[in-house]
């Protein structure tokens, strides 16, 4: 292996990181803009014209917080729960194709940090380590709350995993590969939303339940539990649980632009393929728009309407699309 | 079925409603900046009113500290002379003090007033840093002097403020020395 070519990804992995903490701060601030305005009112506005230093200010508070460990909490775990969950929640993006090979210093340079053939598994396999950040988090705070949100949110997960998993599966079968470059390829023709409308549908509502975003935000229903999980999560530590939603919340918004709506594709983009950043881009924002606007929308489930929607609604009715894709697929040739 | 797409229909519902809800002119007041007003009859902090003349309204009988249910109002009265006359009558406040840590904004030091001394207005940016900065004392309180008049302590003929409380109401001659 070339150093330049380590050089290259090093450059590629710093730049990715930094852009998805730059996102998630400012994700923030556009869930609370984004809401404010669907309450008919204004939002941050004082910190830096229209609020755009909001992020910062409240980074630096968080920042300079006191960290405070409960006494009877499992400290090591405890401290390391938040990282267990923010790592994988970063880790993902690196299968996320941004574009095409575009040519930077006279070097051709693919737009992704990692392009490996079975990139959908390896992206359900980090979603799943999150689980055990927030569980763990729940378990070593010693606090009832905590363990409840840990455990509602490890139930909430592994119901919800199966039927994302399965409705990853038809965008698989119709591309033939795990690959999501070859996915975003195989849409040239037509996005697959449209082959796959069903699948989309439950994509969207797992992954929503499986980043614990209102209307399934139980692991931290505040009027029960508090805080959930992060109740006693202070300073720093609580930011990283921040953290680790907003990026995952743009990397489910990135996965269904890729999966479904085709990724960096778009009008000139094979002229110009500075283009596709700048399209994928525009998908996520419009994902992470639907994620907020639900929020603004829909009141919480309750634990038996979650498990009987997960269980009984969408588990089968992924079996269903996977079979009769699959059918479809063999019967076309 | 048709249950599944009455309730596909309800969100549909929900979601529209929230969406035209994000059109709609936010009804936010920039506060600072942007200020509202206040009722006609909004009770906001006190203030101790002169006479055109310059006088204290004030007369130090404190009616007022009697009437308050909070007790927020302490009031020490001492003895008016034609040579250093703060009030008319015999008597006026030489202390005159409102907690507005305890004061509840009711009014009734206002009602008991028998000089219309003490008025609520409609000033209600009240904050303060200490304890000590929560009481107001009789200097803050005050109005300023009016055009016509004079500041207290005055000066003044005697036997032409003899009573505590005017024939009416209304005023006291302008008086110039």
């Amino acid at each position: 292996m070339d150093t330049t070519l380590l050089l290259e990804w090093t450059i590629k992995a710093v730049i990715l990181i930094f852009i998805l903490l730059t996102g998630f701060a400012y994700l923030t601030l556009m869930e609370r803009k984004v809401l404010a305005r669907i309450q008919v009112r204004l939002g941050p506005n004082r910190a830096g014209p229209y609020g755009l230093l909001q992020p910062v200010a409240d980074g630096i508070k968080l920042l300079f917080k006191e960290s405070i460990i409960p006494a009877k909490a499992d400290k090591v775990i405890f401290v390391l729960a938040p990282l267990i969950t923010v790592i994988p929640a970063l880790v993902i993006n690196a299968v996320l194709p941004w574009g095409r090979t575009v040519t930077v210093f006279g070097r051709q340079v693919s737009l992704y940090v990692a392009n490996i053939n079975v990139a959908l598994l390896y992206v359900m396999a980090i979603a799943s380590i999150a689980v055990y950040g927030v569980t763990l988090a729940g378990w070593s705070s010693n606090n009832k709350y905590a363990l409840l949100g840990g455990l509602r949110s490890a139930a909430q997960m592994i119901s919800y995993e199966l039927a994302l998993g399965l409705s990853l599966l038809g965008p698989v079968l119709l591309a033939g590969s795990l690959s999501l470059v070859d996915i975003v390829e195989a849409q040239r023709r037509m996005w697959y939303i449209v082959y796959q409308p069903l699948a989309a549908v439950i994509f969207f509502i797992t992954s929503v339940a499986e980043l614990n975003r209102a209307p399934f935000d139980l692991p931290e229903a505040e009027q029960e539990l508090t805080a959930g999980y992060h109740t006693e999560y202070s300073g720093m530590k609580f930011a990283l649980f921040y953290m680790a939603e907003y990026v995952k919340m743009i990397t489910v918004s990135a996965l269904f632009a890729v999966l479904f709506l085709g990724g960096y594709l778009g009008p000139f983009e094979s002229q110009y393929p500075w283009l596709g950043p700048i399209y994928l881009v525009l998908k996520i924002l419009v994902g992470l728009y639907v994620l907020i606007w639900l929020r603004a929308t829909l009141p919480r489930f309750r634990y038996d309407q979650l498990m009987r929607l997960g269980w009984k609604v969408l588990f089968p009715l992924a079996l269903l699309n996977v079979v009769v894709t699959a059918v479809i697929v063999v019967l076309m040739g | 079925m048709s249950k599944v797409l009455h309730d596909l229909k309800a969100i549909g519902k929900g979601l529209a409603t929230t969406f035209r809800s994000m059109l709609e002119q936010p009804v936010t007041v920039q506060y600072p900046e942007e200020k509202r007003p206040v009722a006609k009859r909004y009770r906001g902090r006190h203030v101790l009113r002169r006479y055109e003349n310059g006088l204290e309204r004030c007369i130090g009988c404190s009616l007022c500290a009697a009437a308050c249910p909070a007790d927020a109002i302490f009031v020490e009265a001492a003895e008016n002379t034609d040579e250093r006359r703060f009030s008319p009558g015999e008597r006026y406040a030489v202390v005159y003090e409102i907690n507005y840590l305890r004061c509840i904004f009711c009014g009734y030091c206002e009602e008991a007033c028998p000089t219309e001394a003490i008025v609520l207005t409609d000033q209600y940016e009240l904050s303060f840093e200490t304890r000590r900065d929560a009481i107001y004392t009789k200097e803050r309180l005050l109005e300023p002097v009016p055009p016509e008049g004079q500041p207290t302590p005055q000066k003044t003929p005697p036997g032409v403020f003899v009573r505590s409380i005017p024939e009416d109401l209304t005023d006291f001659p302008v008086w110039k020395p």
